[in-house]
């Protein structure tokens, strides 16, 4: 599609790209924000560029602003937009539809929810192939089956018969770069592709698309927050924050010589050192734990045994499906265990819920993955905190909001926030406010499901830290369940590899992380993007076996 | 066996269970109430021994599951039994009005279906600009107006001023199709714009509530047209609510329209059942509530039906 009268223009060029939207804070007039403001990028034909910044840095905004789009009631209000030599951001919505899907085409972070749940895969992957009249349907059917052999998804000839809901995730986000690429078009954006899936499942989706790229020369916008993923598919990267461009260079340059603090500090995120806590009597003992799901013959949970120190913190990890969020549930009397003893301080805790009393509710806390879900939005930070004060402890009056000002000053937030609602806050001081509740029952044990696994990374590191300094302070130990490895070794004293509703292996820090490895822990731990360039085609010469999701 | 069919066969099995239900109900419900046939038949002023004399003829004296069975396996095998005021045979009276109300609500439905759902997607296309205020405002008006000033209106102009269609809609057993046809028009637009506006709202709020996922931005960033993405996106994800509350007003339409036929002065169910209640005729009213029971259920099995056909999940298992 390139303009051969021109010498060799930048396929996409972004010139002082401003972009606004109107927000509707509640209680007050609507105003206008500047989400993106002074941004200028180049795309040559064939090359990658990666768009890295934390959430809210726009970076989605500027890559849907390659094909003119604004989600919701984003406007693009200044600068150029040059697709293949001509401006497109004031273009008529009519050229917009000939485009989109045409020369640039668009892969979502949740194929899941991206795919029409009641369609054919064919039909969905050659549907623009098909409207935009580029192949009959015999040559675009053949293209998808092609691209779907060349992205390593299974039965490459039937797979288009399937509805969305018959494949994996990773299988659903291979097939949509396939139906991205199926167009052939100039221009593909990759807006977070593999955030949602398993760490051990996203290096095969990254592989794939990597491959994709190489063998069809398309020029690639690929978005994401993970500094490591992007070091492995980028030529060049532009770092964003707030909607401006901090830095921009190419991914050697960013990776190894960041200029920008910014830069720097994104580079060397997760740098807590914890050194494990030795032996001491366990707060929380599974034994032999069995468990499954009312309807199934399935059991989530085989033979779970685990021992949780007091004052320590026990790291669960595995991917989807492995059973370590059934096992919170089991342990928190949710799902009462099939068979199996529990243990909680000294004394043995019954399965179910219902019959445990309240010291046993009242020293066995949680937080939650989803601040957000986990907090009554038209109640305020101060009586959020305040219930569990008042449940647990019958305080009332100046009490009460003298300890709910106590504890927002442990969680380093201060009284100011006491009378403020769940909307006013950002994601990090959502899960906080989780964590002063969680505290305010001064809980034996905590368990953490996924708690960082939303979060920004510097933000997430932040969260870790303060939950290092209360276990130091008030002695508290923690079930932390993650499918994360980093934030595992950052802040685990035990733990505990789980796969498919067995512990594979479980030991303290050091055993578990030291070689020889079982093989899942083995592809668990090479699974995790390191931030170096060649990680990716290093790791993928010695993996011994394929994730569960393949 | 697949799931599909073993659902569809529990909610058939549920629904003949819900009808036989029902039938009690309507059976001994009118066996409830003061006086019987037999009273009914010979007035307030007959004699004990005439009274006993005709029940003793009519079998009233049997036990009353014994003949509520029996009225069950008749109207199974369909025997309806003999009208108390006339002597006719149920049967063939109802089953030609039943002919008859049929025949409107059919084509009532042709028309209104098609055209709710049309209104609808039209509607979530322009949601908030003039053709969706103007569709939902003309609807809205059309529900709320009463079915008999409606029908009068369309009578006083159609009919009354510029005469252009019968004011009765009069229909005998041998008549043709067409004459049939330009005789009922009147209900029929009627008809129609009493159904209009449920259908339609439900499609434009199911539409708008697809439009939400991210499956419609996949749509529109491939290109596709606005209209394109709603038919081929949208509603193959609305059908179900959709289809509920079509199957409701097909229902309403069969069971419902007693004031329209009264108006119109069409020999249908409604008006036959309102007679019937007036003289007491109580086979006669036990048998047409039998039918309205059997169209009310059947059709909702019908929306269960296609509600379970139209999810993919359901259709295909993984």
């Amino acid at each position: 599609m390139l303009n051969s009268e021109k010498p060799t223009p930048d396929l996409l060029q972004i010139n002082n790209l401003r972009i606004e939207a109107t927000s509707y804070p509640p209680g007050e007039p609507p105003r206008d924000v500047v989400l993106v403001d002074d941004v200028s990028v180049s795309v040559k034909q064939g090359k990658v560029l990666g768009l890295i910044g934390e959430s809210g840095a726009g970076k989605s905004t500027i890559g849907l602003s390659a094909m003119a789009f604004g989600r919701g009631g984003v406007r693009l209000t200044g600068g150029q937009i040059l697709l293949n030599g001509r401006d497109i951001r004031t273009a008529s919505a009519r050229s917009l539809r000939a485009l989109r899907g045409h020369e640039v085409t668009y892969v979502a972070q949740s194929a899941a929810a991206a795919f029409n749940p009641a369609k054919r895969l064919m039909e969905q992957v050659i549907e623009t192939s098909l409207h935009h009249k580029l192949m009959t349907r015999p040559e675009a059917e053949a293209r998808a089956i092609e691209l779907f052999r060349k992205l390593g998804l299974p039965n490459p000839e039937s797979f288009g018969t399937r509805y969305p809901h018959q494949v994996s995730g990773g299988q659903l986000q291979r097939a949509m770069t396939a139906m991205a690429l199926c167009p052939q078009p100039d221009l593909v954006i990759f807006d977070e592709p593999t955030t949602a899936l398993d760490v051990t499942t996203q290096i095969d989706v990254l592989v794939a698309i990597k491959a994709a790229i190489r063998d069809t020369g398309v020029a690639a916008l690929y978005i994401t927050h993970d500094l490591a993923v992007v070091a492995q598919v980028a030529d060049d990267i532009l770092v964003l924050r707030g909607g401006k461009k901090v830095e921009y260079g190419s991914t050697d340059q960013i990776i190894n010589a960041p200029r920008e603090a910014y830069t720097q500090a994104l580079v060397s995120v997760r740098s807590i050192d914890h050194v494990e806590k030795s032996e001491a009597p366990s707060v929380l003992s599974v034994a032999n734990v069995t468990a499954r799901y009312k309807g199934t013959n399935f059991d989530v949970l085989k033979n779970v045994t685990l021992d949780l120190p007091a004052g320590q913190t026990l790291a669960v990890v595995g991917e989807s499906g492995s059973g370590k969020s059934t096992l919170a549930r089991v342990i928190t009397g949710l799902l009462p265990a099939a068979q199996g003893r529990l243990t909680f301080a000294g004394r043995t805790l019954s399965p179910d819920l219902a019959s445990r009393s309240k010291d046993d509710l009242r020293e066995l806390q949680m937080i939650y993955q989803m601040a957000d879900t986990a907090m009554n939005p038209r109640q305020t930070v101060g009586t959020i905190i305040g219930r569990p004060l008042e449940f647990y402890f019958g305080l009332k009056g100046e009490a009460k909001r003298a300890r709910i000002q106590e504890l927002l000053d442990e969680i380093e937030m201060g009284a100011g926030f006491i009378d403020r609602y769940p909307a006013e806050l950002s994601g990090g001081q959502k899960q906080r406010v989780c964590i002063a509740r969680a505290l305010a029952a001064k809980p034996k044990l905590i368990i953490c499901d996924e708690v960082t696994s939303a979060l920004d990374p510097l933000v997430a590191d932040g969260i870790l830290k303060l939950l290092l300094n209360l276990q130091a302070r008030e002695g508290v130990a923690y079930l932390f369940i993650t499918h994360d490895l980093a934030t595992v070794k950052a802040i685990a004293d035990k733990i505990a590899v789980m796969y498919r509703g067995e512990v594979v292996r479980y030991g303290s820090k050091t055993d578990v992380l030291t070689p020889p490895f079982d093989d899942y822990t083995d592809l668990l731990l090479s699974s995790v993007p390191e931030m170096q360039l060649g990680w990716l085609e290093q790791v993928l010469n010695h993996r011994k076996m394929e994730s569960a999701d393949n | 066996m697949h799931p599909v069919v073993t659902l569809v066969v529990q909610r058939i099995a549920l629904g003949l269970l819900l009808l036989l239900a029902v039938s009690a109900l309507i059976f001994f419900g009118v066996e409830a109430l003061p006086g019987d046939t037999a009273q009914a038949m010979l007035g307030q002023s007959a004699t004990p021994e005439a009274l006993a004399n005709l029940r003793e003829k009519m079998g009233l004296n049997d036990p009353l599951v014994g003949r509520y069975f029996h009225w069950l396996y008749g109207f199974v095998t369909g025997d309806l039994g003999v009208a108390m005021t006339n002597g006719m045979d149920i049967a063939k009276s109802v089953g030609q009005r039943f002919g008859n109300t049929i025949f409107l609500a059919f084509w009532a439905a042709l028309i209104s279906v098609p055209l709710a759902i049309l209104l609808g997607l039209l509607a979530a296309r322009y949601n908030g600009r003039w053709p969706d205020r103007l569709i939902s405002g003309v609807t809205l008006a059309t529900i709320s107006l009463p079915e008999f000033v409606a029908g009068y209106i369309v009578l006083y102009f159609l009919a009354v001023k510029w005469q252009i269609f019968p004011a009765m809609s009069m229909v005998f057993p041998g008549m043709g199709v067409f004459e049939r046809l330009s005789a009922i028009i009147l209900p029929v637009i009627v008809l129609v714009l009493v159904v209009l506006a449920h259908m339609m709202r439900m499609t434009r709020a199911a539409i708008l509530n697809v439009m939400q996922s991210a499956y419609i931005e996949t749509a529109e960033l491939k290109g596709l047209g606005p209209l394109t993405v709603i038919w081929r996106h949208a509603f193959p994800n609305a059908i179900a609510p959709v289809v509920n509350v079509v199957m409701l007003n097909l229902a309403y339409l069969v069971v419902g329209v007693v004031v329209v036929e009264v108006v119109f002065v069409y020999p249908g169910m409604g008006q036959f059942l309102v007679d019937h209640v007036t003289k007491r005729d109580l086979p006669v009213v036990q048998a047409c509530g039998m039918i309205f029971a059997a169209v009310y259920i059947g059709l909702n099995i019908l929306a269960d039906v296609v509600s379970i056909l139209a999810n993919p999940r359901l259709r295909h298992p993984k």
